[in-house]
């Protein structure tokens, strides 16, 4: 009995019992409606330009897919064969992530650096941003055809001077040893983008924590290590996870300085092939080329894509998951 | 409440349909193309207008095929040709993938090597109809080895439209210089040459007499190869590399000769101080390379660089054993098709039609862009350029031991992986040849196998 009263009880309680008036349920509808249309806008770019392909690759990666012919589902053939068969993935994948940890790494340390010395200097300051600043505006493909002919071992003026200072002349992008150093001279060199968010974020610093601990006797690396870092960290955390991403899209220069450097243009019987000198510049994003421009396989070309995706997410939870060590002061 | 719950799940399952649906037309989307193929009524007189995309861009060949083309509407009023220059293949797959009206009737490309791809996919149309209709034999009109890259396992989707002969370039006056009175034949009078021609400087050299590296511009592998015959692939379809002997013989040669002029990391130095290919700064051109195989379109640079030495042509030597053979070549050149996608193959035939078997357009046009032209016909012309060092490649095209590369599925990628073993080979990072062959032939079929 009172198990049945508590049930009414309860029943006549529940919210979804209660008829909701014609008039409430019109506006709530038109509440909803405008909602939506406010968010279209984001809502139609999300899902044509982030839903949709993500879902169609996956869908492709389990597909036999030429690009020409409907795709014929496969099973796990185009994974199994990305792991197996396919010459080029897991170099590429060695060749990726070298490239993620030592650019990245020195991409955030020069940024911070050179952010740190601009902020400090007193005459000049102008000058000196912008010459920072401005390589980052030199395009890509200028600028890696630029370094090529900077460090042409033959012809290039870095090792005729290097030569003449009884120095060794590395091969740069015709060595193996020395491509991936090479390109990371170039991010080093365009190193602009993060000289300017580190700068913001440094004169952004109260100076009362820097005349406060100035007072209890820090010293330059102590009021670095407990006043400027802590204030930052949020900017390092944003400058770590973009520049992972963006290293793990790296394609551009790798391919452009591995065909200026190997010289050739390619054509029939004779292929360019990506990762020029000795598969040292190959990356995920030319496999994803290869496979599906020059092989015709964008089933496979899809598994590369979504092993990339899956790296990038791994890597960006795992540092967010950090994000408590780079939490600012205010935080 | 039962009602609540089969409305929740009807509205699941009209969400699950909408999103495959969705998902079912945007993939359907990407695969586009219109198959409904075609006859228009250009023979009836009915004016039609046809798109031909081809990849020339300079202004001596876009204005040639324009001439061409111009000819070709005089000899039919009806049908009026839109030409876009300066195509990639990238471009046309995109627009082939899409279909419609503003995809191209006519496509043209210079990568031979994806004709297995534009053949197997049934992107490009198998024109054995319509040379069957018009009653033209193959086999009687275009040289073998043109023949054998326009198709792929017996779908002729596409057809020669002017071709690319390698053969050597030699300099007269390093020849004079060294005491050499004749182009070498066979390859070991060519390694004696190439090391007499030699001229050391320092670390590097003041005149090399020929780089053999795969990255020498265009001494790579498949070129090479075809002074051997070498044919890649079995009558299974499988990769012969690793029981051919005359890649091993090929890939040998090649170190041998490295060996003898110094050494691949002395070579490999010199080969960074060279300008680009495709400049006034070529190496032979600037005496920095005594030797060079190229193509006949090096004829038509040199003059047009006003490069000041004194050079020759001959065939590429050929390996002793097979000396017989001397006057062969490597050869490749441009194809062009009809979209399987077209409504108006009729008319597009005819354009093709005109374009590869008329032996006044092929000569004119070969002539004006100083390319190998395409037929046996026009090869015999003596409208044909007379120029001697062009009459080199002119005679290794019509050489019956003249080779190409086949067609594969998936386009060129038998040849990455031989030049990847080259250049493996090459360096010293790869000494046991029979391991690497094999694991190259082993590559080679599991990418074939996963594009079938």
């Amino acid at each position: 009995m009172a198990l049945a009263l508590g049930s009414r009880k309860a029943a006549a309680t529940a919210p979804t019992a209660l008829p909701v008036p014609p008039a409430l349920r019109r506006k709530r509808r038109r509440e909803a409606a405008r909602t939506l249309a406010f968010l279209s806008p984001w809502l139609i770019g999300f899902g044509v330009f982030f839903a949709y392909p993500l879902l169609s690759t996956v869908y492709f990666s389990f597909m036999k897919y030429d690009g020409f012919r409907p795709p014929v589902f496969t099973g796990l053939r185009n994974w199994t064969y990305v792991f197996t068969d396919y010459p080029f993935f897991w170099e590429g994948l060695r060749n990726t992530l070298w490239l993620v940890v030592v650019m990245v790494t020195l991409r955030v340390v020069f940024g911070l650096g050179i952010g740190l010395l601009v902020t400090k200097i007193r005459s000049g300051l102008g000058f000196f941003r912008t010459a920072f600043y401005l390589p980052y505006l030199a395009p890509p493909v200028a600028a890696t055809i630029a370094f090529a002919f900077l460090l042409n071992p033959g012809t290039g003026p870095v090792d005729h001077y290097l030569g003449k200072l009884g120095l060794p002349q590395p091969g740069w992008f015709n060595d193996p040893n020395w491509s991936k150093p090479a390109l990371t001279m170039l991010a080093v060199w365009g190193i602009g983008d993060l000289m300017v968010i580190f700068m913001a974020a440094l004169l952004d610093v109260p100076t009362e924590q820097y005349e406060a601990a100035e007072l209890d006797g820090a010293g330059p690396w102590q009021r670095f290590r407990y006043v400027t870092f802590p204030n930052i960290s949020p900017i390092v955390m944003f400058a770590v996870v973009t520049g992972v991403i963006q290293t793990m899209q790296y394609y551009t220069q790798a391919i452009v300085a591995g065909q200026v450097a190997s010289g050739i243009i390619g054509g029939s019987g004779e292929q360019f092939e990506p990762g020029y000198p000795n598969g040292s510049t190959w990356t995920l994003p030319q496999m994803v080329y290869n496979l599906g421009f020059q092989r015709f396989d964008t089933g496979s070309a899809c598994v590369v894509a979504l092993i990339l995706f899956a790296i990038s997410m791994a890597f960006t939870s795992l540092l967010l998951r950090r994000k408590s060590g780079f939490m600012s002061v205010e935080d | 409440m039962p009602s609540t719950r089969t409305s929740g799940r009807t509205r699941r399952l009209a969400a699950a349909v909408s999103l495959s649906a969705t998902v079912a037309l945007l993939a359907g989307a990407c695969t586009g193309t219109d198959s409904t193929g075609g006859s228009d009524d250009s023979a009836g007189g009915k004016d039609v207008t046809i798109t031909f995309w081809h990849g020339w861009s300079q202004d001596n060949e876009t204005g040639a095929i324009n001439a061409n083309i111009a000819n070709f509407e005089k000899l039919h009023p009806n049908i009026h040709v839109k030409v876009v220059a300066n195509i990639s293949d990238d471009k046309s797959e995109q627009a082939l993938r899409a279909g419609g009206p503003d995809a191209p009737d006519v496509v043209s490309s210079f990568t031979t090597d994806n004709v297995g791809k534009f053949c197997d996919s049934k992107v490009w149309t198998d024109l054995t109809p319509f040379l069957k209709k018009d009653g033209i034999d193959p086999a009687a009109t275009f040289p073998a080895p043109m023949l054998k890259y326009s198709q792929f396992q017996g779908d002729q989707c596409s057809l020669p439209l002017e071709g690319d002969a390698y053969g050597l370039y030699y300099n007269k006056t390093a020849f004079a210089a060294a005491g050499i009175t004749a182009p070498p034949k066979t390859l070991s009078e060519f390694d004696a040459d190439a090391v007499k021609l030699t001229i050391p400087k320092g670390d590097g050299f003041q005149q090399l007499g020929f780089l053999p590296n795969y990255h020498g511009y265009e001494s790579a592998p498949s070129h090479y190869l075809s002074q051997w015959g070498a044919t890649y692939f079995g009558p299974d379809g499988r990769s012969n590399i690793a029981t051919d002997p005359s890649v091993t013989a090929m890939l040998t040669w090649q170190k041998n000769l490295i060996n003898q002029l110094g050494g691949f990391d002395k070579l490999e130095k010199f080969r960074t101080s060279f300008g680009d290919e495709f400049s006034a700064k070529n190496p032979f051109e600037t005496g920095q390379l005594a030797m060079a195989i190229d193509g006949e379109w090096r004829t038509a640079s040199i003059a047009d660089d006003k490069a000041t030495l004194d050079w020759a042509t001959a065939p590429f030597p050929v390996p002793d054993a097979l000396a017989s053979t001397y006057g062969r070549g490597y050869q490749t050149g441009t194809i062009v098709g009809i979209a399987q996608g077209s409504t108006k193959q009729a008319a597009a035939w005819e354009l093709v039609k005109y374009l590869t078997t008329d032996t006044d357009a092929v000569v004119s046009f070969a002539n004006a862009i100083h390319n190998v032209p395409s037929t046996i016909a026009a090869l015999n012309s003596p409208k044909l350029d007379a120029d001697p060092n062009f009459k080199t490649f002119l005679d290794i095209a019509r050489d019956p031991n003249s080779t190409t590369t086949p067609a594969s599925i998936n386009g060129g990628a038998y040849q990455v992986s031989l030049q990847n073993l080259g250049y493996d080979v090459e360096s010293g990072k790869q000494t046991d040849l029979a391991a690497g062959l094999a694991a190259t032939a082993k590559e080679i079929d599991a990418a074939v196998n996963q594009a079938k």
